[in-house]
């Protein structure tokens, strides 16, 4: 560590060098292969791993385009992989602005506001973040088919009652967001306090500005956990056109018809610009996501 | 939100000026709801009514009085946390002790006109129709029998007139026109002048129809075959004949503890619940061992003063994290496919190897296993890298001159310092993974099948991919097993999640002790 021989740490770095490259040949080999995949023809094609004749046909029919082949044949697309992205874009922005505003208001309650039984409110919120919305799956196709008789718009196969499910997120981000105010320094608060301000502007014109990174993070990761989620779409939502992109995107690798090229496409299609969003946020989301989680 | 709605009024409390108005909003949105449950209450569904009575009183006394200033803001996260989660979860165990299922989905009153909407078709009668529109109304043409109908207003309400010869009409409803006035339809009765009483018998027929069932007492239907009288049991939730023979479709009933009598003692269920149940909390601490020792590993690498190229290293290392968890899942079945994946192509061109990767079930398990490491383990090396530059340096280097080797330093200095505040995070990984029905469903589904269960159950199945099997797929919607199921869940994420509150408080208390 302090005195090392010019030999010995030579050797080391050798193998340090050697173990990532290995590791990363492993980690990134599906990234290579769903690339060459996509380019690949037909769906079924084995043999090169390097595509022969590479054709843009699974391209085309994942943005929605008809492929005409050499031969004259036309090949129409088999899902509309643009629509189930519009529907997971617009479930994901729609259901992550209300976990925002109501986990915001929430961890400011949390953190600053004096009411009895705070302390036991904390606790039952720790504990019931621990239970996954996924395992009340029963109880939520129950629900909904019951609400669907009083208004369909709020039934089974309805995007209002997917956005009313993804609301229950909140419980993890009121302790991530929490964990951010309870960092602030109560000077602030009590400066505004001796200039007259209510509860209320201390939120509004204090705590809120200074929150905004931490909300960013909280947007984008409930975002995320909206777009990746299956089970509760899957039970949801039973027409084609009303699919999020993780319940239409499993209809590719179906026993009976198995298009593994045009997923390829579809998949990075769908998958690039969530990751670089990610990547992106990746920085602030760490730093969120262990503050949010230690500071109890 | 409210709140938000109250007042522009930029300096000054809102409603502290203009109390009045805050009242008047309170009063009118808390009216709406009330309204809403009274609604709700009169369409049968008094549950969601009573909810939505509590949400409006909880609203209109924390907005209305003034010394519940503080409860405001508390007051939207906890009925968003009560409503949107307690009630579910408390509805799921309510559902473990009923028999909801496809045999008994519906409501007693549902039940009983389903039975009794029931009936069979004469066929000498059966004869196709037309609409004929009549001024405000319309009348029914029958051109077979070349019979027209009085006037009717087809609005969805039982109407009964009589038909009489005549000409067809100049004008008919094209049969799209017709199939739209379907409800009007299904409640509409002629009567022929040789008193035969025709209904609608299908899209685009009418015919002499003679219910099955008739109801001719409270809880009393009579067949009308064979004058056979069935008795509602409210224990099973069926119309059942005096020989107790039950009669389809049912209602939902509570049934007690039968559903965790079939989990305990039937042997068809018991015995594949208690393989899956192994193998859950298999999976789940491989899974985190696995995330843990693999993010670890590229953690304590990447912070090695020699290294160059962190930067990149930890870009492309993060990947798997930064793709949504449904493609990458996606790609891997296909890449694991048995026939035309490429993973066996390499292995059989290099080791003459084809693995059965989806009906074996080691290796379905082996497969998962490494499919989850690899989703997880780039969280678990960010947040190892975070806690490592929290271990103080001096420490290692008085080691390191006491000639303690680096792997001796590393596990007698830093892992006992990092280990702490970690658990928490380990605990609530465990739980996650518990839980992790996304990587299930999407890769295998649970499968292959154990063979010789009364009840689908795979061998890659975690508890919660079983219940999730038995409630939306292939084995008859068994919502009320299924319930019971999530319940024994419920008990172990509890038990887990207070192990993690306890560690997380240690974790607090040592570093304020610090």
């Amino acid at each position: 560590m302090i005195v090392e021989r010019p030999r010995d740490l030579r050797i080391k770095k050798i193998a340090a060098h050697g173990f990532m490259l290995g590791f990363l040949v492993l980690i990134l080999f599906p990234f290579f292969m769903i690339v060459s995949i996509s380019f690949r023809e037909g769906n079924f094609a084995t043999g090169a791993l390097w595509p022969e004749n590479p054709t843009l046909e699974h391209w085309y029919l994942a943005f929605g385009l008809d492929y005409t082949r050499a031969d004259g044949t036309v090949v129409s697309p088999p899902y509309p992989v643009l629509l189930w992205m519009w529907n997971s874009i617009k479930i994901g922005l729609i259901a992550s602005a209300g976990v925002l505003a109501l986990s915001t208001i929430s961890a400011y309650a949390f953190s600053r506001i004096r009411i009895r039984g705070k302390q036991g409110m904390l606790d039952g919120l720790f504990l019931i973040q621990m239970f996954p919305t996924t395992l009340a799956l029963v109880a939520i196709f129950a629900i909904f088919d019951a609400l669907g008789e009083v208004s369909p718009t709020l039934g089974i196969n309805s995007h209002a009652a997917l956005i009313l499910v993804y609301l229950s997120q909140i419980t993890l981000h009121i302790w991530t967001i929490k964990g951010y105010f309870d960092s602030v320094d109560t000077a602030l608060d009590k400066a505004a306090e001796i200039d007259g301000a209510t509860p209320w502007q201390t939120f509004r014109y204090i705590f809120l500005p200074l929150a905004v990174p931490i909300m960013a993070v909280v947007f984008v990761l409930s975002f995320i956990g909206v777009i990746n989620d299956y089970p509760i779409a899957s039970v949801l939502i039973r027409s084609e056109d009303k699919m999020t992109l993780a319940v239409g995107s499993r209809l590719y690798l179906n026993e009976f018809k198995y298009l593994w090229g045009d997923f390829a496409a579809a998949a990075i299609l769908s998958g690039l610009p969530i990751t670089v969003v990610f990547l992106i946020a990746q920085r602030y989301l760490v730093s969120g996501l262990s503050d949010g989680a230690v500071k109890g | 939100m409210t709140i938000a709605d109250a007042g522009p009024a930029p300096l000054e409390s809102p409603g502290a000026r203009r109390p009045w108005a805050r009242l008047a909003v309170v009063a009118v949105i808390g009216l709406a709801m009330l309204y809403g449950a009274f609604f709700l209450y009169q369409i049968a569904q008094p549950l969601f009514g009573a909810i939505l009575l509590a949400v409006a009183t909880g609203f209109v006394v924390i907005f209305g009085a003034n010394r519940f200033y503080g409860a405001r803001f508390i007051f939207p996260g906890v009925a968003a946390v009560l409503v949107f989660i307690a009630f579910p979860v408390a509805y799921t165990i309510w559902l473990g002790f009923t028999n909801y299922s496809s045999f008994n989905l519906l409501s007693y009153e549902r039940t009983i006109e389903v039975l009794t909407s029931r009936g069979t078709v004469d066929p000498a009668t059966e004869q196709p129709f037309a609409v004929a529109p009549d001024g405000d109304g319309y009348r029914i043409w029958l051109p077979e029998s070349e019979l027209l109908s009085e006037p009717v207003t087809l609005a969805a309400e039982e109407e009964a007139v009589t038909l009489a010869p005549g000409t067809a009409p100049l004008e008919l409803l094209s049969p799209r026109d017709a199939i739209k006035l379907r409800a009007g339809l299904q409640s509409l009765t002629l009567t022929t002048p040789d008193e035969i009483d025709l209904r609608n018998a299908g899209l685009r027929t009418f015919a002499s129809v003679t219910p099955d069932y008739v109801r001719t007492g409270e809880s009393e239907l009579t067949r009308s075959a064979d004058g056979l009288k069935l008795t509602a049991n409210h224990e099973t939730g069926f119309f059942e004949t005096p020989e107790g023979e039950a009669v389809p479709p049912g209602w939902r009933v509570a049934v007690g503890f039968d559903n965790f009598e079939r989990i305990l003692e039937s042997k068809g269920v018991r015995g594949p619940m208690l393989s899956i149940f192994a193998w859950t909390f298999a999976f789940a601490a491989l899974s985190v061992l696995g995330v843990f020792t693999v993010g670890l590993t590229l953690a304590v690498i990447l912070q090695w003063e020699h290294l160059r190229f962190k930067t990149l290293y930890r870009i492309l290392l993060i990947l798997p994290y930064a793709v949504p968890g449904f493609i990458s899942i996606l790609v891997f079945r296909g890449l694991f496919n048995q026939n035309f994946g490429e993973i066996n192509m390499i292995l059989e061109a290099l080791f003459g190897l084809r693995p059965d990767w989806f009906t074996d079930g080691n290796l379905a398990r082996v497969m998962i296993l490494f499919v989850n490491i690899w989703l997880g383990y780039p969280y678990m090396m960010l947040l190892a890298m975070g806690f490592l530059q929290a271990v103080p340096q001096d420490h290692k280097k008085a080691a390191a001159l006491e000639g303690a080797s680096s792997l001796r330093v590393f596990f007698t200095i830093t892992l006992p310092q990092i280990i702490p505040p970690f658990l928490p995070l380990l605990i609530a990984a465990f739980a996650f993974n518990f839980n992790n029905l996304v990587l299930i469903l999407l890769l295998t589904r649970g499968g292959p099948d154990i063979p010789g269960t009364v009840i689908p159950a795979g061998e890659t199945d975690i508890l919660a991919s079983f219940t999730y099997r038995l409630a939306f797929q292939d084995s008859g919607q068994q919502f009320g097993l299924a319930g019971a199921i999530t319940l024994l869940i419920f008990l172990v994420v509890a038990a887990i999640s207070y192990a993690n509150f306890v560690a997380m408080r240690r974790a607090a208390q040592k570093r304020s002790g610090r």
